[in-house]
C-alpha cells in the first residue's frame, strides 16, 4: 500500500512536470529571438510562440513541431516576394493572429500564405493574409479549423493567380467567418468530405467565389458571395447541403449565382438569389430538392438543362426575374410546386391562397433563346411580348408537364 | 419668309390639344415609373419599352392626320410666292419640332430631375431620332397617297412592319439558319430597322446586355466601337433623310 501511494505522488509530480515544459517563447525585435524562424529552432512540441507587434522580414517558415503561434496585435510577416510563408509539416499547430504578406508567385509548388501539409487538427484564426498567391492551403489534413480570417489578393488573370481558402483531400474541416476577396477562387475544395462552410463573405474573385468538385457531404451554410466573376460553382458532387446562402451581383456574360454539374442527392434551400445573371444554371444534376429559396431581379432565375431529371421545385418565391424559369428541353422530368411567381396571372376562387389554374413557368421565348441563341437580340422587343402572349392564351411549343399545378397567390414566408 | 412659315406651323401645333395631350401622357408616365423605381437604370428600361411602342406610333399617325389635315393650308401657300421646297421643310421642321420637343419635356425633363446618366442620354437622343424618322415616313405616306383614309392605313402599316412583322421575319431567319453562324448577319439584319437599332444601341447601355451572352457581345463590339456608332448614326440619319427626300420630291411634283 506504501509502495502504491508512493508511486502515485510520483506520477502526479511527474504529469505537473510534463505540463511545466511547454513554455511560451517571445519573439521581439529587440529580443535575441527576433524571428519566427529563431523561435521555432528552440521550441519544442506543445510550446507556445508569442510573437510581439512589429515588422518582420521572413520566409519558408516550416513548421514542423505541434506549437501554438500566436501574434499579438498583428505582427507583419513580410514575406517580401522572395518564398512563401508558413509550411506546417506537424499535428496540433494553431496559427493565430499575424498578418501574412506579399507572396512570391509559383506555379510548381502553390506558394502559399499558410500551408498545410498532411497533419490533422490544426487551426487557423484571426489571420490577415494580404497579396498572397494561395492565401491557406490544406493538403491532405483533416480536422482542421480556418476560422475569422481576412484574405485579401490582388489577382489580375485567373491564370496567373491563386485561391483564398484551398483544400485538397482534406476530411472533416470547419471553415467559418472568413472574409475572402480578390483571388482567383474565393474557397476552392477537391477531394473533401465532410466539411462545414459557415458564414464566410466571399466576394470580388476572379473566378468563383466557391469552388467545388469531388467535394461529397458537405454543407455550406449561412454564405454570402457577392460580385464574383462567375459566382459559385459546384461539380461532380453529391449529399451537399446548401442552406441559407446569399448569392448577389453575379451580373457577367457568364456568370451565376450557382452553376450545378452532376451533382446529385443535395438539398438547396432557403437560399437568397438577387442580381444574378442566371440564379441557378443546372446541367446534369438530379434528385435536388431546391426548397424555399427566393429569387429576386435575375437575368435568368433557374436554367434547367434537358438532362436533369427528378428535381424538385418547391415553395421557391420568384419576383422581378427577366425569365423565371428557362430550359432547352421540350420534355420536363422536373416537379414544380407550390411556388409564389410574380408573374401568375391565375385567380384562387377559394382563398386557399393556391391558384386554381396551373402556371408555366417557361416563355415560348425563352424557349426560342435556348434553340436559337441569337434570338435574345430580340429582348425587349414587341414580337417577343406577342408570341409569349399568344402562347399562353394557346399552349402549343411548351410541354404540358412543365407547369406549376398548384402556384401560390403570395409569397411563401419561411420563419 | 421660311423662318415664318415654320414658326407658325410650330407655334399652332404646339399649342394643339393633342401635342399638349401627348406631353402630358409622357410626363405622366415617365414620373410615374421613375418615382417607383428610384433608379435611372430601372426606369431606362420600363421607358424604353413604352418609347419604342408609344413614339413611333404617334409619330406616324399623327404625322400623317396633320399633313391630310394641313393640305388646304398647303394649297393656300402654294397660291403665295413661296418655292414648295421651303413650304415642305417648314412642315417637316415644324412637326417634328414640335413632337420632339414634347418627347423632351416628357422623358428629358423627369430624367433630368433625378440626376441623368449616360443612359437617360441614350434614351432622349434615340427618342428624337425615332420621332424624326417616323415624322419622315408619315410624310412619305401622306404625300405618297392622295386619298385620306388610304394614307393613314399605310402608314400604320409602316409602323406595324418596323416594328412587330420586321423582328417576326428576322426571328423566322434566325430559326431557319440556326446551323449557321449568324452573330454577323444579324448585325447588319437589325441596323436595317430603326427600332430595332434605337432598341440595341438603348439595351447594350444598360445592364440588362450582360443577358445577351456572345450574341450580345458581338453587338458590344461593334456599336461599343466608335465605327459602330458612326455606323448606326448614319443609318438612322439615312432613316430620316431618304424618306424626306422621296416625299419632298414627291411634294414638288405634286398635282394639288
Amino acid at each position: 500500500m506504501q509502495r502504491h501511494t508512493k508511486h502515485i505522488i510520483i506520477l502526479c509530480f511527474l504529469l505537473l512536470t510534463l505540463n511545466a515544459f511547454s513554455k511560451d517563447v517571445i519573439v521581439s525585435k529587440d529580443n535575441e529571438i527576433n524571428s519566427v524562424k529563431k523561435a521555432l529552432a528552440v521550441s519544442e512540441n506543445g510550446d507556445r510562440i508569442i510573437v510581439r507587434h512589429g515588422y518582420y522580414r521572413e520566409n519558408d517558415i516550416v513548421v514542423d513541431k505541434s506549437v501554438e503561434i500566436y501574434g499579438e496585435d498583428f505582427p507583419v510577416i513580410d514575406l517580401e516576394y522572395n518564398y512563401q510563408g508558413f509550411t506546417v509539416k506537424a499535428g496540433n499547430v494553431s496559427i493565430f493572429g499575424l498578418d501574412i504578406r506579399n507572396i512570391a508567385t509559383n506555379y510548381m509548388h502553390d506558394f502559399s500564405g499558410i500551408k498545410i501539409e498532411n497533419s490533422n487538427y490544426c487551426t487557423v484564426e484571426n489571420n490577415r493574409l494580404y497579396n498572397n498567391f494561395f492565401a491557406v492551403y490544406l493538403a491532405g489534413s483533416d480536422y482542421c479549423t480556418v476560422k475569422n480570417n481576412i484574405i485579401t489578393g490582388f489577382a489580375k488573370t485567373e491564370s496567373s493567380s491563386g485561391n483564398g481558402i484551398h483544400l485538397w483531400k482534406c476530411k472533416n474541416i470547419l471553415i467559418e467567418n472568413n472574409e475572402t476577396s480578390g483571388h482567383r477562387d474565393g474557397i476552392y475544395f477537391e477531394f473533401v468530405m465532410n466539411t462545414k462552410i459557415i458564414n464566410n463573405f466571399s466576394h470580388n474573385n476572379l473566378r468563383y467565389g466557391l469552388h467545388f468538385m469531388f467535394s461529397d457531404s458537405n454543407s455550406y451554410l449561412k454564405n454570402l458571395f457577392r460580385d464574383n466573376g462567375a459566382g459559385v460553382a459546384v461539380m461532380y458532387t453529391k449529399n451537399i447541403e446548401m442552406s441559407e446562402n446569399r448569392f448577389e451581383d453575379n451580373w457577367g456574360p457568364s456568370s451565376y449565382g450557382i452553376l450545378l454539374k452532376e451533382i446529385s442527392n443535395s438539398v438547396i434551400r432557403r437560399n437568397l438569389f438577387v442580381r444574378n445573371t442566371t440564379g441557378i444554371f443546372m446541367e446534369g444534376s438530379d434528385k435536388l430538392m431546391i426548397k424555399e429559396n427566393e429569387f429576386r431581379e435575375n437575368g435568368f432565375a433557374v436554367k434547367i438543362l434537358g438532362n436533369c431529371i427528378n428535381d424538385t421545385l418547391l415553395n421557391n418565391n420568384f419576383t422581378a426575374n427577366t425569365f423565371d424559369i428557362s430550359s432547352n428541353s421540350s420534355r420536363n422530368d422536373n416537379y414544380y410546386s407550390g411556388n409564389y411567381w410574380d408573374k401568375y396571372s391565375g385567380y384562387d376562387l377559394n382563398n386557399d391562397n393556391t391558384g386554381d389554374i396551373p402556371y408555366r413557368p417557361v416563355s415560348l421565348y425563352s424557349i426560342m433563346i435556348e434553340k436559337v441563341p441569337e434570338s435574345i437580340i430580340m429582348l425587349k422587343s414587341l414580337i417577343t411580348e406577342i408570341l409569349d402572349l399568344t402562347e399562353k392564351a394557346m399552349p402549343v411549343f411548351i410541354p404540358e408537364s412543365l407547369s406549376d399545378e398548384s402556384p401560390r397567390m403570395k409569397m411563401n414566408e419561411y420563419d | 419668309m421660311k423662318i415664318k412659315i415654320l414658326k407658325y406651323i410650330f407655334l399652332d401645333l404646339f399649342r394643339s390639344k393633342f401635342i399638349l395631350a401627348y406631353t402630358f401622357f409622357l410626363l405622366l408616365m415617365t414620373i410615374t415609373v421613375v418615382y417607383i423605381g428610384h433608379d435611372t437604370s430601372k426606369a431606362v428600361i420600363s421607358i424604353l419599352n413604352i418609347i419604342l411602342f408609344i413614339v413611333p406610333l404617334v409619330s406616324i399617325i399623327f404625322g400623317t392626320i396633320h399633313f391630310y389635315n394641313s393640305r388646304e393650308f398647303i394649297e393656300f401657300l402654294l397660291t403665295q410666292p413661296v418655292a414648295r421646297k421651303s413650304i415642305f421643310w417648314s412642315e417637316y421642321f415644324g412637326l417634328s419640332a414640335s413632337l420632339s420637343l414634347s418627347f423632351i419635356t416628357g422623358v428629358g425633363l423627369p430624367l433630368i430631375f433625378i440626376g441623368i446618366n449616360i443612359q437617360g442620354v441614350y434614351l432622349i437622343i434615340s427618342g428624337v431620332l425615332l420621332t424624326l424618322i417616323f415624322v419622315s415616313l408619315a410624310f412619305l405616306a401622306s404625300s405618297a397617297v392622295n386619298d385620306r383614309v388610304k394614307g393613314i392605313g399605310l402608314s400604320i402599316l409602316i409602323w406595324l412592319y418596323l416594328s412587330v412583322i420586321f423582328d417576326g421575319f428576322v426571328m423566322m431567319i434566325f430559326y431557319l439558319l440556326r446551323d449557321y453562324p449568324l452573330d454577323k448577319i444579324i448585325v447588319g439584319l437589325t441596323s436595317l430597322n430603326p427600332v430595332d437599332l434605337t432598341r440595341i444601341l438603348i439595351l447594350l447601355q444598360i445592364e440588362i446586355s450582360a443577358l445577351m451572352g456572345f450574341t450580345g457581345a458581338t453587338f458590344q463590339n461593334f456599336f461599343g466601337s466608335i465605327t459602330g456608332k458612326i455606323y448606326s448614326l448614319i443609318m438612322l440619319l439615312i432613316w430620316i433623310i431618304l424618306p424626306a427626300m422621296i416625299s419632298l420630291r414627291v411634294f414638288k411634283r405634286k398635282n394639288f
